[in-house]
C-alpha cells in the first residue's frame, strides 16, 4: 500500500517534470474501476497493475499528446452496485477522459447506462458477450467473447470427432453466461450436450457433480465453463475418478497460477487462450509474438508473479485509448469515441483489433489459440 | 429541557426534514446526490428492519431476500411483462409480504441463533433461486431495470425535470423524491411504534414471556412486525432498482443481509434517527476509504470493531447519553 | 448404482468432517460465551495460509503446520482479550457485529500479507486415490475424517476430565454461579476461543490438500459450519458433528440427484425443515427463560 503511494508519488513527480518540460500540461485522465479484492481479484489484480505499471512507463516516454497519464482507480470488490457508484464518480466527481476498467459482466452492464449517458468513452475488459452485442456507441471491450471460447472449444471437439459432450460449470457470471453461450453453439454446430451440471464459486468438492456426468451414457468428452479455483478443484477431482475422456476447460484459467493449483491432473486437458502463454513457441512470422514476449517480460520482471490472461486485457485497453487519443488529437469524448470505433490492425496482447461502427470488440475467434498441457506446461496445439 | 425535546418524535421527523431539505446545499454533483439518494433509500430500508431488531428484538440475517424479491420483481414485471413501476411496485410488496408471513410464522417460534439461522437460510434461498432462473431475473450478471414511471410521468435519473418554476436534474429529483420516501418511512414507523402494537412488541423484546403471561398475543405480533419489516425492504428494494437501472443477484445476497443488520447495530437498535445515521456512515465509509487501496477492508474492520467495543449501543444513542449527560453538568454547573 | 451412490457418500463425508470440525468451533465459543463468532472462518483460513507460507520459507510440513495453529491460537486469544473482552455491557448482536469486523479485519491483514492467490498444499501422504468398491476415495479424506475423530475424542475428554475443561462447561451453564465457585470466567471465555481457533487452525490445514487456501476461504467454509451447528443444536458437541456430516451429505447427494444448481438451496431447506421439527437443533438442549 505504502509502497503504491510511493510509487504514485513518484510516477506524479517524474510524469510532472516531463510535462513541465514539454509545456505545463495538464495530464489526461484515465479512470478505472477493477475487482481487485473479492471472488474476482484474479480478474482485477493483474488488471491494475499492468494499468499501473504502463501508465508510468508512457509517462517516463513523455506521456500522450505532450501530457502525462494520471490513473484514477478504485476497487469496486466484484461488486456491481459499487462499481456503477466509483464510475459515476469518476465521471462527475473526478472528470476522466476516458474509463478502462470493468473487470466483470455485471458491473460493466452496471455502467454502461450511465457512460452512455454521460458520453464518455468506456472500454471494459470484461467477457460477455451481451456488453457490445448489440452495440452501445461509448461501450467498447478487450477481451474475446464467451461466445467465441464456445465456438473454439467445439470446433476444436468436432475436428477430433467429438459430438456427444458433458458440461460443467460455474454459477458465477462468468460460468453461467459462458453456459448459455456454449448450449446455443453446441445447437447450431450439432453437438449434443447430454450432462449440464454446476458449482458454486466457493464449493469445495466437485466429485458428486463429475460422477454424474460420468454416468451418463454415450458422453465422449467433458467441457468446463468457470474461473477462479473451483476449474481447478474440478480438475483434480476429474483426475481422482479416472475419467479418461478428453478434457477442456474455458479461457477462465488461462494462466500459470491454475497450473500451480492443478498440479499433474492438468495433463492433457485443452483451452482456449491468448498466445500470451505460450510466447516462444509462436511462429516467427506470427504478428503478436513481438508484443506477447514484450508485455510477459515486462510484467514479470516487475511484478514477480506469472502473466494472466486477464492483465492482457488490461494492457489493450489501455493501449487502445492511447491510440484512440493520439489519433483524435485530443480528448474530446466524441473524437476519441469515433477515434476507437476505426481504429484498425492493432496488434496487441489479446489478439488484432479491427474495430467498426458495428463491431466494438473488433476480435475474432481466431485469436484464442487451442492449447494444451503437456508435460506441466502449455504447448500450442493451433 | 434537552431530555423532553429528545423524546418528542415528531421533533425527530422536523429534525431530519431539515437535514434531508439543506443536504442539497452541501452536493456539488450528480454523483453526491446519487449517493444521497442511495442512502436515503437503503436508510429506509434500515428503519424497517429496526422494527423487527431493535423493538421487537428479533435479529434478522436476511434481509436483503426481502429487498432482492422487490427489486427483481419489478425489474421483471416492468421489463419483460410492460408494467407500470407503481403496480409492479405494489404487487410486489405485497407478494412479499405473504412470503414473509408464510415463513413467518413457523421462523419466528425460534429463538436467538435459531431464529437468525432460519432467516439467514430463507435469505439464502431467495438470492440462490434468483442466481440461478437465468431465463427469468438474467441470471449472476444481472438484468437491466426501466426508469420510474408514476402515471405516464417517468422519473429517469438522466432526465431533466422542473418542479415549481425551478429546473432540475435527474439525480435532483430523485434524491428529493427519495427524501420524502425516506420520512414517510420514518413517520409510519414511529406512528407504529407509538401504536398498541409498538408496546406488544417492546414487550416482547424485554421478555417474551412476560409478555405472553400479561395476555399479550405474542406470535402475533411478531410475525406482523416481521410482514412489516419485509414489505418496507420490498419496495425499498423495488425504488432501488428503478433508481440504479441495472441490478445483481448481490441485491439479495448474504453479504447485503450483513450489511444491513450492521447498520441497525452500528447506528443503535431501538432508535429510528440512530439507525439512519448508521446507514449513512456505512454507505458513506467506502467512498471515503477508497483512496487506501489494499488497505480498505482492513480499516473498515478495525473502525466497525472499535464503534462497537467502546460504543456497544449504537453511534447515536452514545452520541445522546454523552451530550445529555455535558448538558445536566453544565446545568448543575451553573445551578 | 451402488457405486455412485457411495461416491456421493464419500464426498459428503468428506465435505461434512470439514463441516463439522468448522462447527465444534463454533460451539466452543457458543458454550462459553452465548457469541456466534462470525470469525471463525478466519481461523481455518489463518491455518491453511500460514501453513503454505512457512512452508515456501522452507520449514518442513509438520514443523509449518504447528506453527501455523500456534499463530492462530494466539489469534484467538488476542480476539478476546482485545475484541471481546472490552465490551463488556454488550448486547449479544452487538458481540456478532464486533466479530465480523474482526473477521473482515483479519481477512484484510492476511490479503496484505499473503496476497490474493489460491495456493495449492500437498497431501499429507499419497497423491494415489483409494478405490472402494468402484468409488473413489481421495487419501487426504482418511486424514480429515481421522484428524477430526480424534479431535472430538480428545474434546470429550477436555470436557469430561480436565479442570479447565469443567470449569467452561460450568461458565456456560451459569456464569455467576462459576465466578462464586472460583472459576476466573475470563480466563476460562480467553481459553475458549483459543480452543476453538486451535480447532478451526487444524482443520483448516487438513482440508487445504482438498480445497485449496486463499485468504477468503473461510468465508463460506465458515458459514456452513455455522449452518452445521445449528442444524446439531448449537452448544452440543454431538449436535456439531452430526449437523456437519448430514449437510454435507445432503449437499453432495442433491448435487448428484436432484440439481447441482440447487444444492445450497436444497441443504438451507434441510435447516428449516429441521428446525420446524426441532426448534433448538437435533441435539439442542432445552433453554429454559428465566423471566
Amino acid at each position: 500500500m505504502f509502497k503504491t503511494m510511493m510509487r504514485r508519488a513518484v510516477a506524479l513527480v517524474a510524469a510532472a517534470g516531463l510535462a513541465m518540460a514539454a509545456q505545463a500540461a495538464e495530464p489526461i485522465k484515465i479512470g478505472s474501476f477493477l475487482s481487485v479484492t473479492g471472488p474476482a481479484s484474479f480478474l482485477g489484480d493483474p488488471e491494475l497493475k499492468t494499468l499501473e505499471m504502463y501508465i508510468e512507463k508512457i509517462n517516463e516516454d513523455g506521456g500522450v499528446l505532450g501530457r502525462p497519464l494520471e490513473l484514477v482507480h478504485y476497487d469496486d470488490v466484484g461488486n456491481a452496485s459499487s462499481a456503477r457508484n466509483f464510475a459515476s464518480r469518476l465521471i462527475r466527481s473526478d472528470r476522466v477522459d476516458i474509463i478502462v476498467g470493468g473487470s466483470t459482466t455485471g458491473a460493466t452492464m452496471a455502467v454502461a447506462p450511465l457512460v452512455q449517458q454521460a458520453k464518455i468513452p468506456f472500454i471494459s475488459l470484461a467477457g460477455a458477450v451481451v456488453i457490445t452485442d448489440p452495440v452501445k456507441p461509448w461501450v467498447f471491450k478487450t477481451p474475446q467473447s464467451d461466445r467465441m471460447a464456445a465456438e473454439r472449444i467445439l470446433g476444436d471437439m468436432k475436428a477430433r470427432g467429438i459430438t456427444r459432450i458433458g458440461l460443467i460449470s460455474g454459477t458465477g457470471g462468468f460460468g453461467s453466461s459462458g453456459r448459455a453461450q456454449t448450449l446455443e453453439v453446441a445447437r447450431d454446430m450439432g453437438i449434443e450436450v447430454l450432462a449440464d451440471v454446476t458449482y458454486s464459486g466457493s464449493d469445495t468438492d466437485m466429485t458428486a457433480q463429475l460422477t454424474n456426468i460420468r454416468n451418463t451414457e454415450g458422453v465422449q468428452a467433458v467441457l468446463n465453463f468457470g474461473f477462479g479455483q473451483g476449474p481447478a478443484i474440478v480438475t483434480r477431482n476429474y483426475a481422482q475418478l479416472g475419467i479418461d475422456l478428453p478434457f477442456y476447460q474455458s479461457h477462465g484459467v488461462a494462466s500459470d497460477s491454475f497450473l500451480a493449483l492443478a498440479g499433474e491432473a492438468a495433463e492433457g486437458l485443452r483451452l482456449p487462450a491468448s498466445p500470451l502463454l505460450v510466447p516462444d513457441s509462436l511462429p516467427d512470422d506470427d504478428p503478436q509474438k513481438a508484443i506477447v514476449q514484450k508485455y510477459k517480460s515486462e510484467y514479470e520482471a516487475r511484478w514477480n508473479s506469472k502473466v494472466s490472461t486477464f492483465g492482457g486485457y488490461a494492457y489493450d485497453g489501455l493501449m487502445l485509448a492511447v491510440k484512440a487519443i493520439e489519433a483524435a488529437g485530443s480528448t474530446d469524448p466524441e473524437a476519441v469515441r469515433e477515434a476507437l470505433e476505426n481504429i484498425r490492425g492493432y496488434v496487441g496482447v489479446t489478439g488484432e483489433f479491427n474495430m467498426s461502427p458495428d463491431d466494438h470488440n473488433g476480435l475474432d475467434a481466431d485469436s484464442f489459440r487451442i492449447l494444451e498441457v503437456q508435460d506441466g506446461g502449455w504447448k500450442l496445439i493451433n | 429541557m434537552f431530555k423532553r425535546f429528545m423524546q418528542l418524535r415528531l421533533r425527530d421527523l422536523v429534525i431530519l426534514a431539515v437535514i434531508l431539505f439543506s443536504l442539497p446545499a452541501f452536493l456539488d454533483n450528480p454523483f453526491h446526490y446519487e449517493l444521497a439518494t442511495q442512502m436515503a433509500i437503503i436508510a429506509a430500508t434500515v428503519v424497517g428492519l429496526n422494527l423487527l431488531v431493535g423493538y421487537a428484538g428479533q435479529v434478522s440475517l436476511g434481509h436483503a431476500g426481502f429487498f432482492g424479491l422487490g427489486a427483481y420483481f419489478s425489474a421483471i414485471m416492468t421489463g419483460s411483462y410492460g408494467w407500470s413501476a407503481l403496480p409492479a411496485l405494489l404487487v410486489g410488496a405485497i407478494l412479499v409480504g405473504v412470503i414473509a408471513w408464510i415463513v413467518g410464522r413457523p421462523i419466528l417460534r425460534l429463538k436467538g441463533h435459531y431464529l437468525s439461522m432460519a432467516t439467514l437460510a430463507v435469505g439464502f434461498i431467495i438470492a440462490i433461486i434468483i442466481n440461478n432462473e437465468t431465463g427469468l431475473t438474467g441470471g449472476p450478471d444481472g438484468i437491466p431495470v426501466a426508469p420510474f414511471d408514476l402515471f405516464g410521468w417517468e422519473l429517469s435519473p438522466f432526465g431533466s425535470y422542473s418542479l415549481l418554476g425551478v429546473e432540475l436534474s435527474g439525480s435532483q429529483a430523485w434524491y428529493l423524491f427519495s427524501a420524502l420516501v425516506l420520512l414517510l418511512a420514518v413517520w409510519l414507523a414511529q406512528n407504529l411504534i407509538d401504536s398498541q402494537i409498538g408496546r406488544a412488541l417492546r414487550s416482547v423484546h424485554g421478555s417474551e414471556v412476560a409478555a405472553r403471561v400479561v395476555g399479550v398475543n405474542t406470535a402475533k405480533y411478531k410475525s406482523l412486525v416481521f410482514v412489516i419489516s419485509a414489505i418496507y425492504a420490498s419496495v425499498m428494494g423495488s425504488l432501488y432498482a428503478h433508481f440504479q437501472g441495472f441490478i445483481t443477484p448481490a441485491v439479495a445476497g448474504f453479504d447485503f443481509s450483513i450489511v444491513l443488520i450492521t447498520m441497525v447495530v452500528l447506528g443503535g437498535m431501538g432508535s429510528t434517527m440512530g439507525v439512519i445515521l448508521g446507514a449513512v456512515v456505512l454507505k458513506l465509509l467506502p467512498q471515503l476509504l477508497a483512496d487506501f487501496q489494499e488497505l480498505e477492508a482492513v480499516m473498515f474492520g478495525l473502525i466497525l470493531m472499535l464503534t462497537m467495543i467502546f460504543m456497544p449501543k449504537g453511534l447515536l444513542p452514545t452520541l445522546q447519553r454523552s451530550i445529555g449527560r455535558r448538558l445536566k453538568k453544565k446545568a448543575e454547573g451553573q445551578a | 448404482m451402488f457405486a455412485e451412490f457411495l461416491q456421493y457418500l464419500f464426498t459428503g463425508i468428506t465435505i461434512g468432517a470439514t463441516y463439522a470440525l468448522i462447527a465444534l468451533g463454533f460451539t466452543l465459543i457458543y458454550n462459553a460465551s452465548h457469541v456466534i463468532n462470525f470469525a471463525q472462518g478466519e481461523f481455518l483460513m489463518i491455518g491453511g495460509m500460514a501453513t503454505v507460507s512457512f512452508m515456501a520459507m522452507g520449514m518442513p510440513m509438520l514443523l509449518a503446520i504447528i506453527l501455523a495453529v500456534v499463530l492462530a491460537g494466539i489469534l484467538g486469544i488476542l480476539l478476546q482479550r482485545l475484541a471481546i473482552a472490552p465490551a463488556k455491557q454488550a448486547d449479544v448482536v452487538t458481540l456478532i457485529i464486533i466479530t465480523i469486523g474482526a473477521s473482515i479485519f483479519i481477512r484484510g491483514l492476511a490479503q496484505l500479507v499473503w496476497g490474493k492467490d489460491y495456493h495449492a498444499m500437498p497431501n499429507f501422504s499419497t497423491d494415489e486415490p483409494i478405490r472402494v468398491f468402484g468409488a473413489v476415495l481421495n487419501s487426504q479424506s482418511l486424514w480429515v475424517l481421522g484428524i477430526g475423530a480424534v479431535l472430538v475424542v480428545a474434546l470429550v475428554l477436555f470436557f469430561t476430565r480436565t479442570l479447565i475443561g469443567k470449569a467452561i462447561l460450568a461458565t456456560s451453564m451459569n456464569k455467576d454461579a462459576a465466578r462464586l465457585v472460583g472459576i476466573r470466567t475470563q480466563m476460562v471465555l480467553m481459553l475458549a476461543f483459543m480452543v476453538s481457533a486451535l480447532l478451526g487452525a487444524i482443520a483448516g490445514v487438513v482440508v487445504a490438500p482438498i480445497t485449496f487456501t486463499s485468504y477468503d476461504i473461510g468465508i463460506m467454509l465458515g458459514l456452513k459450519g455455522f449452518v452445521a451447528a445449528a442444524i446439531g443444536g448449537l452448544g452440543s458437541g454431538l449436535g456439531a458433528v452430526v449437523g456437519g456430516l448430514l449437510l454435507g451429505i445432503v449437499e453432495a447427494m442433491a448435487a448428484g440427484y436432484i440439481s447441482s444448481d440447487y444444492k445450497d438451496a436444497v441443504a438451507f431447506s434441510m435447516i428449516l425443515v429441521v428446525l420446524f421439527f426441532m426448534p433448538r437443533g437435533l441435539f439442542g438442549a432445552k433453554v429454559v427463560e428465566r423471566v
